[in-house]
């Protein structure tokens, strides 16, 4: 709750003028019993008709009072309840961005977009409802226990007694249910995760014709879900009569009392009907606060969550003082590193060590999970190494501001991700300030200018959400192009190029030895890499040897069985 | 006038989902009755014991107490059927969001493929789970209080007509109004509510695609940009919310003053009555003024139901909208018989969208066991051909026939399962490995599960894992790498052994010396199945029978390796890159 209180914090004039119109709108209605009473010993016991109607009158202005106080109450509790939600959600969105690789791998992306969506839709509400009706129903119970002390003293203390009890009973139901709201919202994204999942997977799905099982689990999962619902309802549906029973059984009580105090001449009938007249509103109040506490008490739950997203920081610290670096012909250095994953039992990468000059291109190979994603992603410091240090500039990335570090570095993941947007956007990613001319350049080396010029609008063509509308080695040359935008001084292609063609990722290469800055590629052929200044051969999360193609040739086994295996002809030979 | 058809429509179906529940709902009706009887017989109750208090010394204790126990009888009564309302309505609401979101998920696996690649994940997504549940509040709060509110108006009316006729005629004559004023604003809010969901519809859209791809924004330095980009959305959405949320909330205020003018009128009313003929006692005054406060309350909260329902319609029209999406068209009847393997495409034409033509007049007859390979520059249009195969995409133009069936004419079910398929983009559903490897085929055992790992050399890494075949995995493969994932996708396909493999640069990210064993691997499945490899890798598809060279959507060249080099055309372009010296 304490996030969630600091964005109540600038919208703390809407927080106050919202109960406090609210409050007037119920002493308002407060005061109608009182003239009702009047009504009746003044007016009918008398028979004075012209003072039955001034009270009317007065009636009927009370009641316009309290609309206009309800209706200003009403716009400062939505105002509020918008703008927290609002600035909340960007918050969190924020605060997702600054968590590192290892918590988004751990929270995973359904958390995190319920949290963004359905729970911030919940706190909102639940803002709203707070404001708007939860203070209220304190106003009117103690109102009007207060305005039963002005009538009878003795006659009160029956809502002195009952206030507590129904207190009890409201408490009561919100602590019970309230454990049981995180299990429904738990069980909803286990159903938001199905029905995402039978999207990204629809190809494969339907090739092995699993419709039917994914449904029938689908249908189970939404069965539990609405057993657990089910099971919240039964408790909250005792809300209602529980406080009916309570506020009627005062009645009673009440009016034998009133009744002996009638019989000994300390109260009039009108005063009894005015304290009949408050219990029924408090009643009325209670049903109010009946269904709110359903509202409330999801909100609760939801901002408990979204308050869990927020504790979570980055497990990767920054530099306290970054340090300052300055281009060093040794570029990218590891020192003996190794690595691993938080919650596995093994280190991904042992005691690496080499050293990658300024200008020189390294190829990286190595089996399916030997390591070589892990070892670049240390680079531009996605992860960071358990073990040893890696240096990019003569300086442990540890110290350097990552932001400044990764600015210089430009990444060509394995996934070829494009953005909803124009191919312009999605290229200007590597540099918000490119220029068209800058654009085109960057294309014509990742051979993607064809691409783009085969579009109707060419730069300014759309790409769907994911890019789907691409072919997946389109998006992998247009990803290649948008990071050649951000001119980087470190580029690493990780795998990039695996859905290209040979003709294509051989002239992708040649081009890209026009550029100056040290090139990292990461490969499962060794045609891609043959020619590197350096090659590292990884195998198993260690380096089985490191040197030009020719060396590893005459010296690493691993390599040579690589070599041969695309090469057999020559292995022939 | 359309708006207003569309809610009339969502209302039906909602009915209709409604209706399945029939028992609780007449249950719960049964209920409200008598909840609501009681609950108006207690002010009479209570008129008649204020009319007992005359004043000192004449209050008549006797006649008092009967009165007070029937109100205890009373108040447990109507307390246990309040109760038992609220389990009905519980159970109805639930189970209809339940089987709406059953249907939902269901027609999401008839809708074409079209569809769905063209639509954004989280868009679908919002609609299956926060649009239903908003809706399921909603419907919640409807039934809870609309039938109640209808009963209580009913209820009040039939008790004031019988206390007294004048007063009663004034409440009735004043009421409408808080329907006026509801409506009016009813009909104003609903379009912002629209707006509302579109927008949010659209923030969900951001959302999925930013925070799934998280890693690439990272890489790129683009926090600020996204970050701009989410609250240039948040802030509008911000906006409309407060629209839809101020313009809905006003409806209750304005309700309740009408309500004020109802009481003060019957106060009023009554007294004049009371004071000029002596028509009405204090106590029948007093369950007026208790009845006016019953009666219009049920006016609040319609009102206040109108505006959620408003809200859980515009919810409830946009999940409908999905599943009104049109389906893939309806499947025949009839099974794929005797697949021999054979498969023939006659003068195939066939373009995602009609302005940029892709495959044209394509020809190609395959023989049972035959290997065909599918070569090309990126984007030539070979996953195309796969759309095709499977039944992905149905052909513009001519036929495909599979053992001399056109597959027009087949179940789709029968088609797929004939395929076996390794698509480029892996994907594996959260469950154990096991699961994954069950999805090839249901009924295998445990020791053809370890088999078809063991073949596919997948058996070595998964018996790593902290449990072995019995590790969960996350959504899209979790924490396994992308060669891992790969090798599960073919033990998938291992295991179920179908006729005809479609093979979609599977291979493409896993190393070589891996790949080598998993070609010998599936040298043994492919023979005697007709297979359609996609590859890059010329060498492994030199030993094809038949070699598609695609360009540009279109089949250019057809033929064997040999005959293909020969003719020295594109392909044998294609193939000395392989070799030329980078």
């Amino acid at each position: 709750m304490k996030t969630l209180l600091r964005h109540v914090k600038p919208y703390i004039k809407e927080c106050i003028l919202a109960p406090l119109f609210k409050l007037l709108e119920a002493i308002l209605e407060l005061l109608v019993p009182l003239i009702m009473a009047a009504i009746i010993d003044g007016g009918i016991l008398k028979g004075d008709t012209g003072y039955v109607l001034r009270m009317g009158g007065v009636l009927v202005g009370l009641g316009l009072l309290g609309f206009v106080a309800a209706i200003t109450a009403q716009f400062f509790a939505a105002r509020a309840a918008v703008g927290v939600a609002a600035d909340y959600k960007s918050a969190l969105f924020k605060h997702i961005q600054t968590l590192s690789y290892t918590e988004l791998d751990t929270i995973g992306t359904p958390t995190l977009v319920n949290r963004l969506t359905t729970d911030m839709n919940q706190v909102q509400t639940g803002v709203n409802m707070t404001l708007r009706l939860l203070l209220r129903s304190p106003f009117v119970v103690f109102g009007a226990m207060i305005m039963a002390f002005t009538v009878d003293v003795k006659a009160a203390l029956i809502f002195v007694a009952l206030i507590p009890l129904l207190g009890l009973v409201v408490a009561g139901i919100m602590k019970l249910t309230l454990p049981r709201h995180k299990q429904v919202q738990g069980q909803l994204d286990k159903v938001l995760l199905r029905t995402r999942e039978n999207l990204t997977g629809v190809r494969v799905l339907r090739a092995f014709q699993r419709q039917d099982d994914e449904t029938a689990a689908f249908e189970q999962e939404t069965e539990e879900l609405c057993r657990m619902q089910q099971r919240v309802g039964r408790l909250t549906a005792l809300t209602n009569p529980l406080t009916y029973v309570l506020v009627n059984g005062a009645l009673a009580v009440l009016i034998y009392t009133g009744a002996v105090q009638v019989q000994v001449g300390i109260l009039t009938t009108g005063a009894v009907v005015a304290l009949v007249n408050y219990l029924s509103q408090i009643l009325v109040e209670l049903v109010k606060l009946a269904n709110l506490i359903v509202t409330i008490s999801k909100a609760i739950a939801s901002a408990g969550r979204i308050e869990s997203m927020m504790k979570i920081t980055s497990s990767m610290k920054e530099a306290a003082k970054p340090a300052k670096t300055a281009e060093t012909g040794e570029h990218v250095r590891f020192d003996n590193v190794s690595t691993r994953y938080q919650g596995a039992g093994d280190d991904s990468l042992t005691g690496i060590s080499f050293t990658a000059l300024r200008g020189q291109t390294i190829g990286v190979i190595g089996g399916t999970g030997s390591g070589k994603t892990t070892l670049v992603n240390l680079i531009p410091r996605f992860y960071d190494a358990s073990a040893g240090r890696v240096l990019v500039n003569g300086v442990d990335v540890k110290e350097q501001s990552t932001e400044e570090l990764r600015s210089r570095i430009a990444v060509v993941p394995q996934k070829a991700v494009l953005f909803k947007g124009t191919i312009r956007e999605n290229l200007r990613w590597g540099n918000q300030n490119a220029t068209d001319e800058e654009l085109w350049q960057a294309l014509e080396i990742a051979q993607a200018a064809e691409i783009v010029r085969g579009k109707q609008d060419g730069l300014d063509e759309m790409v769907a959400q994911n890019g789907r509308n691409l072919s997946g080695g389109q998006r992998q040359r247009l990803t290649i192009a948008r990071a050649l935008v951000k001119k980087p001084d470190i580029l690493i292609l990780d795998d990039s190029a695996s859905a290209l063609d040979y003709a294509t990722d051989a002239a992708l290469r040649k081009a890209l030895r026009s550029l100056n800055g040290t090139l990292f590629i990461v490969s499962q052929r060794a045609s891609s890499i043959r020619h590197a200044d350096l090659i590292l051969v990884l195998d198993d999360g260690e380096l089985a040897g490191s040197g030009t193609h020719d060396e590893l040739m005459r010296s690493c086994p691993v390599y040579q069985e690589i070599y041969y295996s695309q090469y057999p002809k020559e292995a022939a030979q | 006038m359309k708006k207003n058809v569309i809610r009339k429509d969502t209302l039906v179906r909602i009915l209709g989902y409604v209706g399945r529940n029939q028992r609780y709902l007449i249950f719960s009706l049964i209920l409200s009755l008598i909840t609501v009887a009681s609950t108006l017989y207690v002010p009479i109750l209570t008129g008649s014991a204020v009319d007992l208090l005359l004043g000192p010394g004449q209050v008549d204790f006797s006649l008092l107490w009967p009165i007070l126990l029937t109100i205890c009888a009373l108040v447990l009564i109507t307390a246990l059927a309040q109760w038992l309302t609220g389990l009905c309505n519980n159970r109805m609401t639930y189970a209809t969001v339940r089987d709406i979101r059953a249907d939902a998920f269901r027609h999401l696996q008839k809708l074409p493929l079209s569809y769905l690649d063209q639509t954004p994940t989280g868009d679908v997504v919002s609609r299956v789970i926060a649009d239903v549940d908003q809706f399921a509040d909603g419907l919640l709060m409807g039934f809870t209080q609309l039938f109640t509110g209808v009963l209580t108006i009913v209820g009040t009316l039939f008790f004031m007509f019988s206390v007294n006729w004048i007063i009663a005629l004034a409440v009735v004559v004043i009421t409408p109004l808080s329907f006026v004023v509801a409506s009016f604003i009813a009909k104003r809010t609903f379009s912002f509510f629209s707006q509302q969901t579109k927008v949010r519809g659209e923030q969900t859209a951001i959302i999925d695609e930013m925070i799934s791809n998280q890693k690439v924004v990272r890489a790129f330095g683009m926090e600020d940009e996204v970050q701009k980009q989410f609250d240039d959305v948040n802030r509008r959405l911000q906006k409309c919310s407060l629209k839809a949320i101020f313009y809905s909330s006003i409806t209750n205020p304005s309700t309740r003053f009408v309500n004020s003018l109802v009481y003060a009128c019957v106060g009023v009313a009554g007294a004049v009555v009371a004071i000029v003929t002596g028509g009405i006692t204090v106590g029948q005054l007093s369950a007026f003024l208790s009845y006016a406060n019953q009666y219009t309350k049920p006016f609040n909260e319609i009102s206040g139901v109108v505006t959620e329902l408003q809200s859980a319609l515009a919810c409830a029209s946009r999940v409908f909208a999905l599943i009104d999406q049109p389906a893939e068209t309806a499947d025949a009847p009839a099974e794929l018989q005797q697949v021999d393997g054979s498969v023939a495409l006659e003068d195939v034409s066939f373009s995602y969208v009609p302005e940029r033509k892709l495959i044209q007049h394509f020809n190609l007859n395959v023989q049972p066991g035959q290997r065909i390979a599918i070569v090309g520059p990126t984007g030539c249009g070979k996953t195309t051909l796969i759309n095709l195969l499977m039944r992905f995409y149905d052909v513009n133009e001519g036929k495909i026939s599979v053992g001399g069936q056109c597959i027009m004419d087949v179940s789709r079910q029968s088609l797929r399962s004939a395929y076996g398929m390794v698509l480029q983009d892996t994907w594996l559903k959260s469950g154990t490995i096991r699961d994954n490897i069950l999805m090839g085929r249901e009924d295998a055992t445990e020791e053809e599960i370890v088999a078809a790992a063991k073949a596919t050399h997948a058996h070595s890494f998964i018996k790593r894992l902290p449990d072995g075949y019995d590790t969960r995995i996350g959504e899209d493969g979790g924490s396994l790498s992308q060669g891992q994932k790969q090798l599960l996708c073919i033990t998938r396909v291992m295991l179920s052994l179908p006729p005809m493999l479609i093979l979609d640069e599977a291979t493409s990210s896993i190393d070589t010396r891996t790949e080598m064993r998993i070609q010998r691997a599936f040298e043994k499945l492919m023979t005697g199945r007709t297979s359609f490899i996609v590859a890059h890798r010329l060498s492994t598809i030199e030993n094809a029978d038949v070699i598609l060279v695609m360009n540009e959507g279109n089949v250019i060249e057809q033929g064997s390796h040999e005959e293909l080099l020969k003719k020295d055309g594109f392909y044998a372009k294609l193939y000395r890159s392989q070799f030329e010296a980078a």
